[in-house]
């Protein structure tokens, strides 16, 4: 059985390179600063946990944690 | 003040590691294996050249630096041969340190979001393809100087709202100050004297006749307590975007271009791939990021375990960081479709650049429009590549035979 992923960005840390919102946009969003959050409670749909994955590994301040519920 | 002009003579480098210069030509040519034996010697080294200058040469040095505030002030930003005194809203936010910083920046933030570049995009398409028009007929072009430089030339003109036909004047101002500047002071003051001049008319006529456009934008700009910005701020606001929107993006959509006119391979696959451009702008940034930064050492400290002392400046460069090998595996090697990324070619930290969604936006659709365009290109061998010194670096001069090779 798979484990439920729940994506969270850290918001001291985001700097807004955007990078989780162009690469996991039904996960990210951006403030009118174009800083990020996670999109609603943060929980991963099914199929789109190489997504979440994706998003973590290409954010340059290290802000985004991937967590495994 | 005659010795203010002039310029200072730089001693060829023969010891790089203890002497280190990033205007020698050896540097400007061909900089990344001067990294590598940086890197390999220590993780911060040091120059006496600039007045004193250090150097960290790995990505998790660069990142300490560009988290440090407190050690390190952003209010030098160039590193050259003088130190003049620090002018007052120089180019606010990049020029600011904590707590001016964050609502200089947030103020110029909302203009930049992806979002607001979607809005932007089709003039891009069309700028692009009206320069393709241009010279696509003669089958041999320089690319830097008649495609990749009027790209973010037109695109910043365009959001300013100032004539997208002054980009000629623009790219002096810009030589002037990040390559003669860095020498030469009296060609730095000339070109800020003339760019404000020229803002200040386009300031004066939106008093009475406001516009929509981010001139305009600044200026009805207001802060915490409801007061608009100093006049002083918005000029040098202006300057900031003119200055860091122009060749930083001009010299990374060159390096691309350059890239895929050597490498058949990653052309046909994006030709074949065009989904795959976003992620290969990425990995383009990451091999050939255009800009380094610097900093001044305000308070002693250790970085990466090297001692650093106040008074010195920092070369900060998001391009050696970028090419370490410890972060990123065939750091050398340009993997068009590299899956992980922390590149760091829009800095770290704070000052992450504000035009980084504007960036990223020009050089998608510059490689989408000449890749549909233009599918086979080389580098003419009857021409000679140059690229720029000091501060930004790409090619200047891009010559190019368009069309299959015979």
């Amino acid at each position: 059985m798979t484990e439920r992923l729940r994506v969270h960005v850290d918001p001291d840390k985001c700097q807004g390179h955007a990078r989780c919102k162009a690469l996991a946009p039904e996960l990210f969003d951006l403030d009118e600063y174009g800083n990020a959050h996670e999109a609603g409670d943060g929980i991963v749909p099914p199929g789109l946990e190489d997504k979440a994955w994706l998003a973590k590994s290409n954010c340059p301040e290290i802000a985004i944690d991937v967590i495994e519920e | 003040m005659s010795d203010v002009n002039q310029p200072v003579a730089h001693p060829p480098v023969t010891d790089w590691v203890n002497d280190f210069d990033h205007t020698d030509p050896q540097w400007t040519e061909d900089p990344f294996p001067i990294w590598d034996e940086l890197r390999a010697a220590s993780p911060v080294v040091h120059t006496e050249r600039f007045l004193g200058c250090y150097m960290p040469t790995t990505y998790e040095a660069v990142r300490e630096i560009a988290n440090d505030t407190e050690h390190f002030s952003s209010r030098r930003i160039i590193v050259r041969d003088v130190r003049p005194e620090v002018a007052r809203n120089a180019a606010p936010p990049i020029t600011s340190d904590p707590p001016v910083h964050k609502p200089a920046k947030q103020l110029l933030l909302p203009p930049f979001t992806p979002d607001a570049m979607k809005k932007l995009e089709p003039r891009m398409r069309a700028i692009c393809n009206e320069l393709i028009d241009g010279f696509i007929a003669d089958g041999k072009v320089d690319a830097a100087a008649r495609y990749s430089k009027y790209i973010p030339v037109r695109a910043i003109a365009h959001m300013l709202g100032i004539p997208e036909s002054d980009g000629d004047l623009f790219i002096r101002w810009i030589h002037m100050i990040l390559e003669l500047g860095i020498k030469d002071e009296s060609k730095l003051l000339e070109a800020v004297h003339e760019m404000s001049a020229y803002f200040s008319a386009h300031i004066e006529e939106r008093k009475n006749k406001p516009t929509n456009d981010l001139i305009s934008y600044l200026m009805k700009a207001r802060d915490k307590e409801g007061n608009p910005l100093e006049d002083s701020h918005v000029l040098g606001s202006l300057r900031l975007l003119l200055i860091a929107g122009i060749d930083t993006t001009w010299s990374a959509i060159g390096s691309s271009l350059w890239h895929l006119a050597k490498t058949p391979a990653d052309r046909e696959r994006l030709i074949a791939e065009p989904a795959l451009i976003p992620t290969a702008v990425e990995e383009l940034l990451r091999a050939y990021s255009p800009v380094t930064m610097a900093r001044e050492v305000v308070k002693e400290t250790t970085i990466s375990g090297c001692p650093v002392k106040a008074g010195n400046m920092v070369l900060l460069s998001f391009p050696a960081a970028n090419r370490d090998p410890k972060m990123f595996p065939d750091a050398d090697k340009v993997v068009i479709d590299r899956r992980e990324n922390r590149h760091a070619a829009f800095g770290l930290g704070i000052h992450r650049c504000v035009g980084s969604n504007l960036a990223r936006m020009e050089m998608q659709v510059a490689l989408e429009e000449w890749l549909k365009r233009i599918p086979d290109f080389r580098l003419d061998p009857a021409g000679t590549v140059t690229w720029s010194q000091g501060t930004v670096r790409g090619p200047r001069q891009l010559p190019f035979l368009l069309g299959k090779a015979m």
